[in-house]
């Protein structure tokens, strides 16, 4: 009988069992695929590309942004064109949604109103997240007193109720004279995130606690690594997920946030007339004319619905135990 | 398998797998988790399964307790008999039945396997109330007996304590105690003593030991820990890939393994007369079982391995009186040591 | 657990002294003439603008006044509007009616979110799983006062199901489709939330264990399962309340609600910051206590959780 040693060394016993055996480094991978291993990050755009959930959400708001930034795309008529002749008047061939109040194509003004409707959204979950997420990975790399402030400062705006507090700081711009596209828009935008920062603070916050008690960060600590480093090197990647799953739904919240303001008359105003205020303006004539209130209503719906899609899609994709 | 083979007496064991196969059915494909796996055990009897993760000791503990996720799980093919009675083939009203009263389970980590947010005592109770009918107090007066019977000091206080207000150990002796409650006659322990401390580890292993005695329990050690087994464990049966590979008493697979696997095994283990000489390992790792390579499963890993190997399964070889190993060359592997 | 109450008053009060600041400021500190359009036409008397500026301590600097205000506030003293309305009577009268609305609107959104939750989270999937996946999404989706009005149109105009509006008694009966209206958002969160808690729970190890133990199907679920995924859902439910209160607004004005919110907004347009500040406060005030009760509840709820 051979001698079990030579049997081993180089014969084709070994060549055949690499597709069977798996090399040490990935024994995670119990199904052997070929390829390095890949980050979070990248694992995460591969899974994402694959769900159908974001490819319809991803597309309806690819869409959305077209229209926002080409409206004269999408529409020849002029969104302030006002018409008395057809006041009210309900959707036909040539005004696909109807006419409001004053004449004016509602389709023209959904498709126009499009790009305020997302500017807010956006802009509020920017500043919100940049702002929130500034002072929550501070306070929780900082711990100590530092966290105790921020976070109790954090709970005096926690405190304030939504729609109360927004009405009181908006009220306040309308009374200083804010007026103009861009400045109501700021306001908006302000006022939103004013009163949310805490929220995305509170999520960062946790998570750069939880990411500090972790091993590697004591490591990088022991081997001399400096606070910013560590911030950024270690700690932000890891906390970036949640806070990104909050920042794509806070999205979509903000939108309607703002129709609901718009809708109590404090948000956005002429000229910057997003869905919202489409819908305030419809309010005495829903019975009559619910075209008014139901396209634009539509749009919104459709809109956050997409957000909210899109940040489900990014949470599954993004949570490491769901893989 | 004849009485020359197992070393049993011809009444049929007290727990006994007969060639059962398990397979799981998942997106990627069918994994072959158990391939025709056979033990028994025998009242007052301890049967250590050792195997890497993987192996599938685990997988036919649960099913022995009928505990399998039952998609994507699927048995097809064997029997499970206790006390003769496959229970495989009994309505799940039986199945239930037999849980606890007839075949006990104990898992490894003892703190997520109890529930959080009850006490001790509650757990321990509820078997005693819901199977058994007793009253509130008699189940206190019962539990907290049970937990002095596992050395639990301080046990009258101890039974109104949460889960997480225990030690290790501790936990792991509650829910050993737990387990006996309704005086089970077969006991599976999976992996009791990885998640603990070697001195701790030492003192549950003769606890078990002790209540095997007492009550004359058939026991079944599930566990990877070679140095574990041998105080213990009167018969071995050793697991590679979802099968069984060698099969014996304790005394002799110590003394001479009779399968490649084993012997690797045993070499793995850190020897003190050995100090300053590089650890053996066995290379590569355990196969998908997606994927169980032809022939014998263990032969790219092996270092006896011949071409007769990668083709044809080893069935398995008597070695004598009550032991068996699926090995081609079992008798020269026996013999050359 | 009687230091960490302690501990948490104690935080809780520069809270609530920074929080109702920021809204005394925010409100008395608007720019521009307080009394415009107060006496008609033409503008204010002098002997007018005298008596308003001593009555609301005009002249202090805004701490101060703040601290004077808060003192009346503690001896339960909201003050006057400009017209001379008590504004702790207008509060007493409509605070109650947004308690009940917002009582209703976690009743409901409880018991159905806890239904859809549990049903579908142990099922998986499936239609019924579909279907309150979808119907959540858009409940998410759509803004209360979307769904408010098209409710109000369908029921109260269309089919005449209910009176379009709510009388100024607002008994408990006439409140539960505005109490839907307002809960529908959290009623999202909750199914989905119990949905995700009994799915994650059902395979844990200690419901492996009970099944091992040879317990009934029934118990597992309906007292090992239930008992550890309802936690973060009760206290979601909590701090609703809390949240509801201050934010029912936009319900209250689409169902001609008298409540609180109503008080506010009409006090803002009318730039009576007396009403203003005193509903805050008293929101904010209850909305913080609420929050610490819950929080006090959780440690109640699980045992891991333990306060020193």
């Amino acid at each position: 009988m051979t001698d079990p040693t030579a049997a081993a060394a180089g014969s084709t016993a070994t060549r055949d069992s690499e597709s069977y055996v798996i090399a040490a480094e990935h024994v995670e991978d119990v199904v052997a695929k070929p390829g390095k291993p890949r980050s979070l990050a990248s694992d995460a755009w591969h899974d994402l590309r694959r769900r159908p959930l974001f490819a319809v959400a991803g597309s309806v708001i690819l869409l959305l942004v077209i229209v926002a930034l080409f409206p004269g795309l999408f529409t020849d008529a002029d969104p302030d064109l006002k018409n008395l002749a057809h006041t009210r008047e309900p959707p036909s061939g040539d005004a696909w949604f109807g006419y409001d109040l004053q004449g004016r194509d509602v389709y023209a003004r959904v498709v126009y109103g499009t790009r305020w409707s997302l500017l807010v959204g956006l802009g509020a979950a920017v500043v919100t997240v940049l702002l929130g997420s500034v002072l929550g990975i501070f306070a929780g790399f900082a711990g100590g007193w530092v966290d105790g402030l921020l976070s109790r400062i954090g709970e005096i705006f926690f405190g304030l109720p939504f729609v109360l507090g927004a009405i009181v700081i908006l009220t306040l711009f309308r009374n200083a004279g804010v007026s103009g596209a861009l400045p109501i828009v700021g306001a908006v935008v302000a006022s939103l995130a004013v009163l949310s920062w805490p929220v995305a603070m509170r999520i960062m916050r946790s998570a750069a606690i939880a990411a500090k008690q972790q091993d590697y960060v004591k490591a990088a600590r022991a081997l001399g690594a400096r606070p910013a480093r560590i911030v950024f090197r270690h700690l932000l990647p890891n906390c970036l997920a949640p806070v990104l799953v909050y920042a794509t739904i806070a999205l979509g919240a903000f939108i309607g946030a703002e129709a609901t303001l718009s809708f109590l008359g404090i948000g956005l105003r002429d000229p910057a007339v997003s869905w919202g205020v489409m819908i305030a303006d419809s309010r005495n004539f829903v019975r009559v004319a619910p075209h008014m209130l139901l396209f634009p209503a539509g749009f919104l719906t459709v809109t956050v619905l997409a957000f909210v899609m899109l940040g489900d899609a990014v949470r599954e994709a993004l949570d490491p135990k769901m893989r | 398998m004849t009485t020359e083979e197992t070393g049993h007496l011809p009444e049929p064991p007290l727990l006994e797998v007969d060639g059962l196969f398990v397979e799981f059915r998942t997106r990627d494909g069918v994994a072959r988790v158990l391939n025709g796996v056979s033990y028994a055990v025998d009242a007052g009897e301890t049967l250590a399964v050792l195997g890497e993760s993987g192996s599938g000791k685990s997988v036919t503990a649960q099913a022995i307790m009928g505990i399998l996720d039952v998609p994507p799980a699927v048995v097809t093919g064997g029997e499970i008999r206790y006390r003769g009675e496959n229970l495989l083939a009994v309505d799940e009203n039986r199945r239930t039945e037999v849980r606890a009263q007839g075949i006990a389970m104990v898992f490894q980590d003892a703190l997520s396997a109890l529930n959080p947010v009850f006490t001790v005592g509650f757990q321990i109770e509820e078997q005693l109330r819901v199977r058994l009918g007793m009253t509130r107090r008699e189940a206190r007066i019962r539990a907290v007996e049970l937990l002095d019977l596992v050395r639990i000091p301080n046990a009258k206080r101890r039974v109104r304590q949460y889960p997480h207000e225990f030690s290790g150990g501790m936990r792991q002796r509650a829910m050993i105690a737990m387990s006996l409650a309704l005086d089970p006659e077969v006991l599976i322990a999976d992996e009791p003593t990885t998640a603990l401390d070697v001195t701790v580890q030492a003192q549950i292993m003769d606890l078990l030991a002790e209540i095997q005695a007492e009550r004359r329990m058939g026991l079944i050690l599930i566990t990877h820990d070679l140095g574990v087994v041998a105080e213990v464990a009167d018969r071995i049966a050793v697991m590679y890939a979802g099968r069984i590979v060698e099969h014996a008493d304790a005394v002799s697979l110590y003394r001479r393994p009779g399968h490649p696997y084993t012997a690797a095994l045993m070499e793995s283990l850190p020897r003190l007369d050995l100090k300053g000489a590089e650890l053996n390992t066995i290379k590569g790792l355990p196969p998908s079982l997606l994927n169980i390579p032809a022939g014998c499963p263990f032969h790219p890993r092996c270092l006896m391995a011949q071409d007769l190997c990668r083709t044809d399964v080893p069935t398995g070889h008597r070695l004598g009186l009550g032991r068996m190993s699926a090995c081609h060359f079992a008798e020269e592997l026996v013999r050359s040591v | 657990m009687g230091r960490y109450v302690l501990r948490r008053l104690l935080q809780l009060i520069p809270v609530f002294i920074g929080c109702t600041f920021l809204i005394y400021v925010l409100v008395w500190s608007i720019p521009g003439n307080p009394f415009a359009g107060m006496c008609g036409e033409r503008p204010c008397p002098d002997s007018f603008i005298a008596m308003m500026t001593d009555k609301y301590n005009l002249d202090d600097n805004v701490v101060v006044q703040y601290f004077k205000y808060m003192g009346n506030l503690l001896t339960g003293d909201f003050g006057e509007t400009f017209s001379g309305l008590d504004v702790g009577e207008l509060i007493s009268l409509r605070y109650p009616v947004s308690v009940r609305l917002a009582l209703v609107a976690v009743a409901i959104e409880a018991v159905i979110g806890l239904v859809a939750g549990i049903l579908t989270g142990l099922r998986g999937r499936g239609f019924l799983d579909n279907l309150v996946l979808v119907s959540t999404l858009f409940l998410i989706a759509i803004p209360t006062f979307v769904t408010g009005f098209v409710i109000q149109i369908l029921l109260g105009f269309q089919w005449e199901i209910m009176t379009p509006t709510v009388s100024s008694e607002a008994n408990w009966s006439e409140l539960i489709i505005p109490g839907f209206v307002l809960g529908s958002l959290s009623m999202a969160y909750v199914s989905r939330l119990t949905r995700t808690s009994i799915a994650e729970n059902k395979r844990s190890d200690y419901i492996r264990t009970a099944l091992a133990k040879g317990q009934p199907q029934r118990r597992i679920v309906w007292v090992h399962l239930l008992r550890n995924s309802v936690i973060p859902v009760l206290t979601f439910l909590g701090t609703d309340i809390g949240t509801l209160m201050g934010g029912a607004i936009v319900t209250e004005g689409i169902f001609g609600i008298n409540g609180v919110g109503r008080l506010v907004y009409d006090g803002i347009l009318s730039k009576e910051g007396v009403i203003v500040t005193g509903v805050v406060v008293l929101l904010v005030l209850v909305f913080l206590v609420i929050n610490l009760i819950i929080d006090l509840l959780y440690a109640v709820l699980d045992p891991r959780i333990r306060y020193d």
